[in-house]
C-alpha cells in the first residue's frame, strides 16, 4: 500500500508541473448556489470573482519572475458537506486546483480542511469564524475572519457603556457558530457582573418566536443579544419589533449585516451587528485597494452594496495573492511560511495568523466592528457605532 | 450459496469497486465511487425494508447518523479503534432498532412512513441538545486520529476499502434474505400482510428483526464515513432529504431486486456529480433532477431492473 | 403570569394557520391517499404570491388571498394531472416519490429565481396590547381568515353536491364511479382544492415572517404533525390539531428550554401515531 501511495503523490507533484508551463494559477473553492447558505455565500463567491478580475487586469500574480494568471474553478456544494470533500478532491486531483479557498460556514470549511490538508494546499478560509478548526492540528489553513469569540465582545462593551447594569437576554440559533458566538459573551457579560435575564437556544427551524418573545418580556430584560443565520434573525427582528418587547439594544448575528435587511422598515431601526468589515471602514491599506474603492467597484459590478462576506472573499484572493507574491514561488510550503509570519494591512483591515502549533492560522489581527442601522431622513442606513476610533454615527440607545 | 453465479458477481463488482481507484491512483474517481458506494448501502438496506416487507421507511438515515455519532463519540472520547468503534456502532443500533421496532412496526403503510420521519426529527433534536456529543457543535477530530492508520491520505483509502466491504456485505445480505425462509416470509407481508398472517408468518416478529437488520451495515457505514469526513454534527447526520434520495435510486434501478438499488444509487449519484461540476447545469440541477425523476416514476415505475425484465423476459434469472 | 396567557393566546392565533396549512394535506390524503410532499413548496408559492402582489403589482397585501385560492386551485389542477393521476391507486411509494419531484422542481426553480435570501412584506395593522404583551393585528387577522376558510370548506364538502361527490369518492372510488360521478375530474378538484389551500396559508404565513425559498420545509413537518394530531384525512380535525400545536410550543415555552421543544413535538408526533393511529380528534369524522 504505501508504495503505491508514494507513487500517488508523485504523481500529485507531477500534476502541478503542466499548469507552470501556461503560466496560470488555478484556485478552486465551492460555493453554495443552491440550499441555505446561498444568499451569504453568493456574495463571497462575487468578491472572489471582482479580485479575479482585478488581478488578471492587471498582468496577473508575479512569482519567481512569471506572470500567473489567475483561474478560478468552483462547484456548488448544495449548502451542505456531503459532497464538500469529493469537490475539493477533484478541485486537486482533476483540476489542478494549487490554492484553495474555503466554502462559505464553519461546517463547510472544517469538512474541507481536511482534504486541503491531507494534500498540503494552502487553503485560506472566510466565511468561516469557529475556532475550534484551527486546533485540530492543520498546518495549511489559514483564517481571515476573527473568531467566534471576538463577535460580541465589542457589542457588550458599547452596551455597557450606557449602560453599567443591563439586563441581557441570549436568545440565540443552536448552531455550531451562533452557539460559540453566544457562549463566549455571556461569559463575558458574568465576568462583567451583567445580569442574565434569558438564555434560550432556538431550533434553525423556528418560524414563530411569539413565545420565546413572551419569556423574554416576562424576565423584564432591556437588551437582547443573539439571532443566528439568515431567516430566523429577520424573524426575530420583526416580531420584536411587533410585539414591542421594549428592549432598548438589540445585537444580532449576521442577518442584519445584508443591505436586504433594511426591508424589514421600522423593525430594523436601532438593531445592531458584529461586522467583520463595513464599506465605510477607514483602513489605509499596505496594497491592494482602498475600503472606498472596492465598495465602489463591487457596486458597480454588481448593483449591489458589498457587506462583509463579499469583502471577505476578496480579500482572501489578495491575501493569498499577497503571500505569493512575497514568496516569489507556487510553492505551497513556501507560501505557508510567508502567511505564517503575515502582518498586514488591507482594505478588510490588519491580518495575522496564529503560529502557535496549537491553534496554527487562526486570525490574530484582525478586529471587528460594531454597525447599526439607523434612521436619517426618512431612511435606513447602516453606521459604524463602535470601536469610537472607526465611528461613523454615535449609537442609538 | 456460493454454487450459484449471483453471489459471485457481487463479489467481483465489489473487487473492481475497491481495485480501480487504488490501482489506477484516480482519487477523485474515488471520492465519487465512495458516495456511491454510501448511497448501496443505504439503498440496498433501506430495500429489505420497502422491496421486501413492503413497508416505507422515509427515516432509514437515522441508523447511518446514529452509527456515525456512536463511532466518533467512542474514537475521540474512549480512544477506541475506529473499526471496533464503527462495529460497536451497528450492533447498537441494530439493538436499539429491534427494540424500538416492536412498537413503530405496529403501523401500516402511509401511518408508517410517516412515524418513520418522526423518529428521524425526534433523535436529531434530541442529539443538538446533548452535550456529551457536542450538542449542535457536533464532534471534530482532530488529524491525529489518522495516525493509527499512517496519516489522514492512507486513512482516507483505509476508509474507501472498509466502506466497500460494506457495500459488498450489504448486497450479499439482500441476497442471502431474498433466498431464505425469512425473505419468502416478508415478500408475503409485503403482498399481503393479513393473508401472510393467517398462513402462519410471524408477522410482528419478521418486521421488527428486518428492521434491525436494515439498521446494522448502514449504521456502521455512518461510522466509516464520518470518521473519514473528520466531523459530525446533526445537521449531516440525520439529514432527510439524503433518506429520500436514497429512496429514489432504490426506485430508479428497481424496488425489491438486489442488483437495482446498486445500480440506481451508482446511476443517481454520477448523474448528480455530472449535474453539479457542469457549468452551466449546476444553477439548475434540482430541476433537472426532478424532472428526470418525475418521467422515472410516471412511465417506468418498474425501475430499470423492472424494465429490462420486461423487455427480456430471460434476465429475471440472472439479474436479481 | 400573564406571561403564560399571552403564551396560549399567541399559541392559539398562529395554530389556526398551522391548522389551515394541514388542511390542504389532509384534504388529498383523505381524498386520494396521497401524501404530497410539495406541500411544502407550494406554501412557500403562496408566499411568493404574496410578495408579488405588493411589491410588484402594488396591491393591498390581502388582495393575494383570493388571488392564491384561484390561482393554486388551477395550479393544483395542472399538477393533478401532470404528476398525480397516473400513479394514483399505485403503491404509495409512487405518489410520494411523484410529489417528491415535483418539489425538487418547484424549489429548483425558486432558488433559481430568488436565492435563498429572506424577503419580507410589512403588514401594517393595528395591534392591541395588554399588560406589556402585544397580539399583532396581522396574527388575529390570519387567524380569523384561517377559521374562516376552513368553515368554508366545512360547508363546500358538506353541504354542496361537489362535496358530496368528493366526499362519495374518498370512501369508495369503485361505488362512486357506478354512480356516475365523474371521479377523476372530483380527484383533480380535491387536488386544486388542497394545493390552493396550502398556498393560502402560505399566504397568511408571509404576512406574518419573512420568508425564503426554503421556508415550506419547516411548515411541511408541521403539517405532518398537525395531520396526526387531527387526524388522517380529516379537515375539521386539522384545525383543531395545529391549535393544539400551537399550544403546545405556547404553553411549553415558559417551562423549558425552548431548544427542546422540537424534541416534544416529535416525541409526542411518534407516539401519538402509536397511540392513536385515528387521530386525538377523531370523533369528528370527515
Amino acid at each position: 500500500m504505501k508504495r503505491s501511495l508514494y507513487l500517488f503523490a508523485a504523481a500529485v507533484l507531477f500534476a502541478g508541473g503542466p499548469a507552470l508551463a501556461q503560466n496560470t494559477i488555478t484556485i478552486g473553492f465551492t460555493a453554495s448556489q443552491t440550499g441555505a447558505l446561498n444568499n451569504d455565500s453568493t456574495a463571497q463567491m462575487r468578491g472572489i470573482e471582482l479580485w479575479k478580475d482585478h488581478v488578471n487586469a492587471k498582468g496577473g500574480i508575479k512569482a519567481g519572475g512569471k506572470s500567473y494568471q489567475v483561474k478560478l474553478v468552483s462547484y456548488d456544494d448544495e449548502s451542505q458537506n456531503t459532497r464538500v470533500q469529493q469537490l475539493y478532491t477533484r478541485l486537486i486531483t482533476q483540476d489542478n486546483a494549487q490554492f484553495l479557498i474555503s466554502p462559505y460556514s464553519s461546517g463547510l470549511v472544517a469538512t474541507a480542511a481536511v482534504i486541503s490538508e491531507q494534500y498540503g494546499k494552502v487553503m485560506i478560509t472566510t466565511g468561516g469564524a469557529l475556532e475550534k478548526t484551527y486546533k485540530l492540528g492543520n498546518k495549511h489553513l489559514f483564517q481571515l475572519y476573527s473568531g467566534s469569540t471576538q463577535y460580541l465582545a465589542g457589542a457588550l462593551k458599547a452596551l455597557m457603556q450606557k449602560d453599567p447594569k443591563p439586563s441581557i437576554a441570549f436568545v440565540y440559533e443552536n448552531d455550531p457558530f451562533s452557539k460559540a458566538v453566544t457562549i463566549a459573551a455571556r461569559e463575558q457579560a458574568k465576568k462583567a457582573g451583567v445580569t442574565v435575564a434569558v438564555d434560550e437556544s432556538y431550533a434553525g427551524s423556528t418560524t414563530d418566536f411569539s413565545p420565546v418573545i413572551n419569556k423574554v418580556i416576562s424576565a423584564k430584560a432591556t437588551a437582547l443579544f443573539g439571532g443566528g443565520h439568515y431567516a430566523d434573525g429577520a424573524t426575530l427582528a420583526r416580531q420584536l419589533h411587533e410585539q414591542k418587547a421594549g428592549l432598548k439594544w438589540v445585537t444580532l448575528l449576521v442577518a442584519p449585516d445584508s443591505p436586504k435587511f433594511a426591508e424589514l422598515g421600522d423593525a430594523a431601526n436601532g438593531i445592531s451587528v458584529p461586522s467583520q468589515w463595513e464599506p465605510q471602514v477607514t483602513f489605509k491599506p499596505d496594497f491592494g485597494p482602498t475600503p472606498a474603492a472596492f465598495a465602489k467597484e463591487f457596486t458597480d459590478k454588481f448593483k449591489i452594496a458589498p457587506a462583509y462576506h463579499a469583502a471577505g472573499g476578496y480579500a482572501a484572493g489578495l491575501i493569498l495573492q499577497h503571500a505569493i507574491e512575497q514568496a516569489n514561488s507556487i510553492d505551497p510550503e513556501k507560501v505557508t511560511e510567508v502567511l505564517n509570519k503575515m502582518d498586514v494591512t488591507t482594505f478588510f483591515g490588519h491580518t495575522k495568523f496564529s503560529d502557535d502549533p496549537k491553534s496554527h492560522g487562526l486570525q490574530v489581527g484582525h478586529e471587528m466592528v460594531l454597525a447599526q442601522w439607523q434612521k436619517k431622513n426618512g431612511k435606513l442606513v447602516k453606521e459604524i457605532v463602535w470601536p469610537d476610533a472607526a465611528k461613523t454615527a454615535n449609537v442609538i440607545y | 450459496m456460493w454454487r450459484r453465479p449471483f453471489p459471485w458477481l457481487i463479489v467481483v463488482a465489489a473487487l473492481l469497486f475497491a481495485l480501480v481507484p487504488y490501482f489506477t491512483n484516480d482519487v477523485g474517481m474515488r471520492e465519487s465511487l465512495l458516495l456511491a458506494a454510501i448511497y448501496i448501502i443505504l439503498a440496498s438496506n433501506l430495500n429489505l425494508m420497502i422491496g421486501y416487507a413492503g413497508y416505507v421507511n422515509f427515516g432509514n438515515i437515522v441508523f447511518f447518523g446514529l452509527g456515525g455519532y456512536i463511532c466518533l463519540y467512542l474514537v475521540t472520547a474512549w480512544h477506541v479503534h475506529v473499526i471496533v468503534a464503527a462495529l460497536i456502532g451497528g450492533v447498537a443500533v441494530s439493538a436499539v432498532a429491534l427494540l424500538f421496532g416492536t412498537g413503530i412496526l405496529r403501523l401500516r403503510g402511509a401511518f408508517f412512513a410517516l412515524a418513520t420521519i418522526g423518529v428521524n426529527q425526534a433523535v436529531q433534536q434530541l442529539v443538538v441538545n446533548f452535550e456529551p456529543w457536542g450538542g449542535a457543535t457536533g464532534i471534530y477530530l482532530s488529524l491525529d486520529s489518522y495516525k493509527p492508520f499512517g496519516g489522514p491520505m492512507q486513512a482516507l483509502w483505509w476508509m474507501y476499502l472498509l466502506i466497500v466491504l460494506l457495500t459488498a456485505a450489504s448486497m450479499l445480505l439482500s441476497y442471502v434474505i431474498k433466498n431464505s425462509k425469512f425473505g419468502l416470509g416478508l415478500i408475503a407481508i409485503g403482498q399481503n400482510e393479513d393473508a401472510a398472517a393467517v398462513l402462519g408468518v410471524p408477522t410482528a416478529r419478521y418486521k421488527a428483526l428486518v428492521y434491525s437488520a436494515s439498521a446494522f451495515l448502514p449504521a456502521m457505514a455512518g461510522g466509516l464515513y464520518f470518521f473519514k469526513s473528520g466531523i459530525i454534527e446533526p445537521g449531516a447526520a440525520f439529514n432527510l432529504e439524503q433518506s429520500i434520495e436514497a429512496i429514489v435510486m432504490l426506485m430508479l434501478g428497481g424496488a425489491g431486486t438486489i442488483l437495482g438499488p446498486a445500480l440506481g444509487a451508482v446511476l443517481y449519484e454520477e448523474m448528480r456529480g455530472i449535474l453539479l461540476t457542469t457549468q452551466y447545469l449546476s444553477h439548475f440541477q434540482l430541476v433537472i433532477a426532478g424532472v428526470l425523476l418525475l418521467i422515472i416514476v410516471q412511465f417506468v415505475p418498474g425501475g430499470l431492473l423492472g424494465w429490462l425484465h420486461r423487455l427480456w423476459p430471460r434476465t429475471r434469472g440472472w439479474l436479481q | 403570569m400573564f406571561g403564560i396567557l399571552a403564551s396560549v393566546i399567541d399559541g392559539i392565533l398562529v395554530g389556526a394557520v398551522y391548522g389551515l396549512a394541514a388542511m390542504g394535506l389532509t384534504l388529498i390524503w383523505g381524498v386520494m391517499n396521497v401524501i404530497n410532499l410539495a406541500h411544502g413548496a407550494i406554501i412557500v408559492i403562496g408566499m411568493f404570491l404574496l410578495y408579488i402582489i405588493v411589491y410588484s403589482l402594488g396591491l393591498h397585501p390581502y388582495v393575494a388571498i383570493p388571488a392564491m385560492i384561484v390561482f393554486g386551485f388551477l395550479f393544483g389542477i395542472v399538477l393533478y394531472w401532470i404528476a398525480v393521476h397516473r400513479v394514483i391507486g399505485q403503491a404509495e411509494l409512487m405518489s410520494l416519490l411523484s410529489t417528491f419531484a415535483v418539489n425538487m422542481v418547484l424549489i429548483g426553480l425558486g432558488t433559481a429565481v430568488w436565492s435563498t435570501s429572506p424577503y419580507n412584506v410589512p403588514v401594517s395593522m393595528p395591534s392591541i396590547s395588554l399588560h406589556g404583551y402585544t397580539f399583532t393585528g396581522t396574527h388575529i387577522t390570519a387567524a380569523i381568515m384561517a377559521v374562516v376558510i376552513a368553515g368554508l370548506l366545512y360547508v363546500l364538502l358538506y353541504h354542496t353536491r361537489i362535496g358530496k361527490a368528493v366526499r362519495a369518492v374518498a370512501n369508495n372510488r369503485e361505488a362512486a364511479e357506478l354512480t356516475g360521478i365523474p371521479t377523476t375530474q372530483v380527484l383533480a378538484m380535491a387536488f386544486g382544492l388542497g394545493v390552493a389551500l396550502a398556498g393560502v396559508s402560505g399566504t397568511l404565513i408571509a404576512t406574518l415572517f419573512p420568508f425564503t425559498v426554503l421556508s415550506g420545509d419547516a411548515y411541511q413537518l408541521k403539517s405532518f404533525v398537525v395531520t396526526v394530531l387531527g387526524g388522517l384525512g380529516n379537515p375539521a380535525g386539522a384545525l383543531l390539531g395545529g391549535v393544539a400545536l400551537g399550544l403546545i410550543e405556547g404553553l411549553a415555552t415558559p417551562f423549558m428550554p425552548v431548544s427542546w421543544i422540537p424534541v416534544v413535538e416529535f416525541g409526542l408526533f411518534v407516539f401519538c401515531l402509536i397511540a392513536f393511529p385515528r387521530g386525538i380528534f377523531s370523533f369528528t369524522k370527515a
